[in-house]
């Protein structure tokens, strides 16, 4: 188990290196001058230079690529407008649209874009699972094939549009849902869950629509197998067959692609939070994306990056907890 | 009281006119037509055939685990009570308990996700109200133990995967045999295994069967097997019973033409060359294709 912890442990330090190393050169050769940027309308030439040299713009590909890395480990100081700026470890640089630094706008951030992903992963994984279950006990039956329409519809119909139809059905033409303020939990706990409630529907919707397909075709295979056989043949009670000998084999291996899914949506829901206007990490992205933000761009890449790789440790660590076949294989 | 001798004298299982149809989109499919049969208490019945010809078909029936689209009619008489159209929570009472299952494959009849000791045990704590999961676990231990499994009080807290395939076959056998049940319906319980194995499977069979008094019900394609094992036998072909008997009479006068030729098949000691004959008994329709 140890061991196992350690050698992934090793291959997600890798990877992350390797994630911020091809970032870094993406950004390193595409980049627009960030001096340029930075500099303004009233330019000169010389403030231009002036500016290259403060940021060390004028340094190597990987003097620069190093001093970067180096911040996330120990910090950097950036030199605005003749003032220092102290950036702590692990310092993800300095916008200078904004003037702030990046650390500081992704926590802020973070919190929201969390709060979205974990109530719709509760969402779609009831939901689909459920969903599944129903469809697969009812095979061929009407509620089968009302789930499967249900969720081609669900598959087929984007983001934005499900969320705009949302909005306008239930806030503006029927008014049962409050417009949408910002307020924090502590302060009014049902206008703040009154606000997530259509994000949280609309992110959930998509993959509730996979998850029920998925499991629906798991539990059919799993029914087939012969050890469900067996546990009839024992004079088992229904209820005791179906959770024990089918339902566990069948819904294991969702845990995996729950988990890589919302790893994934930590880095930011863009579509959902753009939409409804929820300051995110998503909305970060998109926004800095449209102002050629690059240090920000970079942040939430190394992020995402970083979520999607801790995400896989976390499954792999926790399937071998729950299949007895991984975790005492070896000694079969 | 009559009733009671009655009981006693008639057999354990008495199957008559015993037919499986499954629909299908050509019409209803008859896999097993007509057939009777009887196992006295303590007896065991060989129901030899190719695969196709129903045997396996007849044992789910019995079970009233019919796959999806079957059905069974005519007459299961299993103990006084008819089992056929035995309502779902009383047939459940049966199953396991009075009347346990051995299937073919051991490894795809063990569920991977629990350890041996559980799965043996569920089938007491389900039978059994107000036992602890503690006594249902010396069962499973003493279970173990009876089919000789070596360091049984260590090994019911492993998993299937860590089992050999004899071994895994015998966790099975424990299972069965855990409820003390009257029959035993062993299905091809040696074909997945190899040609050593199987030959203490089937002493292993032979051993419990006289411990426990429980009749048994052996299904197989392989005659070597019945012999060893079983009394009498019953020779299936699509379907139909051709040819029931003793062992010995079977074995030294067939009367049917199909069962002269299956024995033939079997491969003897004292044959001059292995002639293989297997043409000879595939089923008529892969028979006209090979010509």
């Amino acid at each position: 188990m140890i061991r196992i912890a350690g050698s992934r442990l090793l291959g997600m330090i890798i990877v992350l290196f390797l994630v911020t190393l091809f970032t870094y050169a993406i950004f390193f050769l595409l980049s627009a001058d960030p001096a340029v940027q930075i500099c303004g309308k009233n330019c000169t030439p010389e403030r231009i230079e002036q500016i290259r040299l403060n940021l060390g713009l004028d340094q190597p590909f990987w003097t620069q690529f190093w001093g970067y890395v180096g911040g996330l480990f120990t910090g950097r100081t950036f030199m605005v407008a003749g003032a220092s700026v102290e950036c702590a470890a692990p310092c993800l640089g300095y916008s200078f649209q904004t003037s702030q630094l990046v650390g500081d706008m992704i926590v802020q951030r973070l919190p929201i874009t969390a709060t979205i992903a974990i109530g719709a992963a509760v969402l779609w994984l009831l939901g689909g699972v459920v969903a599944g279950v129903l469809s697969a006990v009812k095979e061929g039956k009407f509620l089968d094939r009302f789930f499967a329409g249900l969720t081609l519809g669900s598959m087929s119909i984007p983001n934005y549009v499900l969320a705009l139809a949302l909005q306008f059905i239930f806030v503006v033409a029927l008014g049962w849902l409050p417009f949408p303020q910002a307020v924090k939990f502590s302060d009014d706990p049902v206008q703040w869950f009154l606000n997530f409630i259509l994000p949280w529907i609309v992110l959930a919707v998509g993959y509730a629509a996979v998850y029920t397909r998925l499991t629906r075709a798991n539990v059919i295979d799993t029914l087939q197998e012969n050890y469900v056989r067996t546990a009839r043949a024992k004079g088992l009670q229904p209820g005791l067959v179906w959770r024990r000998h089918a339902l566990r084999p069948a819904l294991t291996p969702i845990v995996t692609i729950f988990g890589m899914d919302v790893a994934g949506l930590l880095g930011g829901a863009v579509i959902t939070e753009t939409v409804f206007g929820l300051n995110g990490v998503g909305k970060l992205t998109a926004d800095s994306i449209t102002a050629n933000d690059q240090p920000v761009i970079m942040a939430v890449t190394l992020l995402s990056a970083f979520f999607v790789i801790v995400g896989n440790m976390v499954v792999d660590l926790l399937y071998t907890a729950i299949d007895p076949r991984v975790r005492t294989g070896a000694s079969a | 009281m009559t009733d009671d001798v009655n009981k006693n004298s008639s057999p354990l299982l008495s199957v008559r006119d015993l037919t499986v149809s499954f629909r299908t989109a050509q019409g209803p499919v008859r896999v097993v037509r007509n057939l009777d049969f009887d196992v006295p208490r303590g007896g065991a019945l060989g129901i030899v055939g190719e695969s196709g010809s129903g045997k396996s078909m007849t044992s789910l029936s019995i079970m009233g685990l019919l796959p999806k689209g079957g059905t069974a009619t005519g007459s299961v008489r299993f103990d006084g009570t008819e089992l056929l159209g035995l309502a779902e929570r009383e047939m459940r009472g049966v199953r396991g308990d009075r009347i346990a299952m051995i299937f073919q494959d051991p490894l795809s009849s063990l569920n991977p996700y629990y350890k041996v000791g559980t799965q043996i045990a569920e089938a007491y704590l389900s039978h059994r109200s107000g036992v602890s999961r503690k006594q249902a676990r010396s069962v499973a231990i003493e279970a173990m133990e009876r089919v000789h499994i070596r360091d049984a009080a260590r090994r019911v807290d492993h998993y299937p995967h860590q089992f050999s395939g004899g071994m895994r076959q015998r966790i099975m056998i424990a299972m069965a045999l855990s409820m003390e049940p009257d029959l035993i319906i062993a299905d091809e319980p040696t074909t997945a295994l190899d040609v050593t194995v199987q030959a203490q499977i089937l002493d292993l069979l032979s051993e419990i069967r006289q411990e426990t008094g429980a009749g048994l019900i052996l299904i197989t394609h392989d005659l070597a097997v019945v012999s060893e094992v079983t009394d009498e036998i019953v020779v299936m072909r699509e379907g139909v019973a051709v040819e029931r008997g003793q062992v010995e009479q079977v074995f030294s006068d067939p009367q049917a033409d199909y069962t002269r030729r299956l024995l033939d098949a079997v491969p003897r000691i004292d044959d001059e060359i292995g002639l293989m004959r297997t043409t000879d008994i595939l089923i008529p329709s892969e028979r006209r294709s090979v010509r």
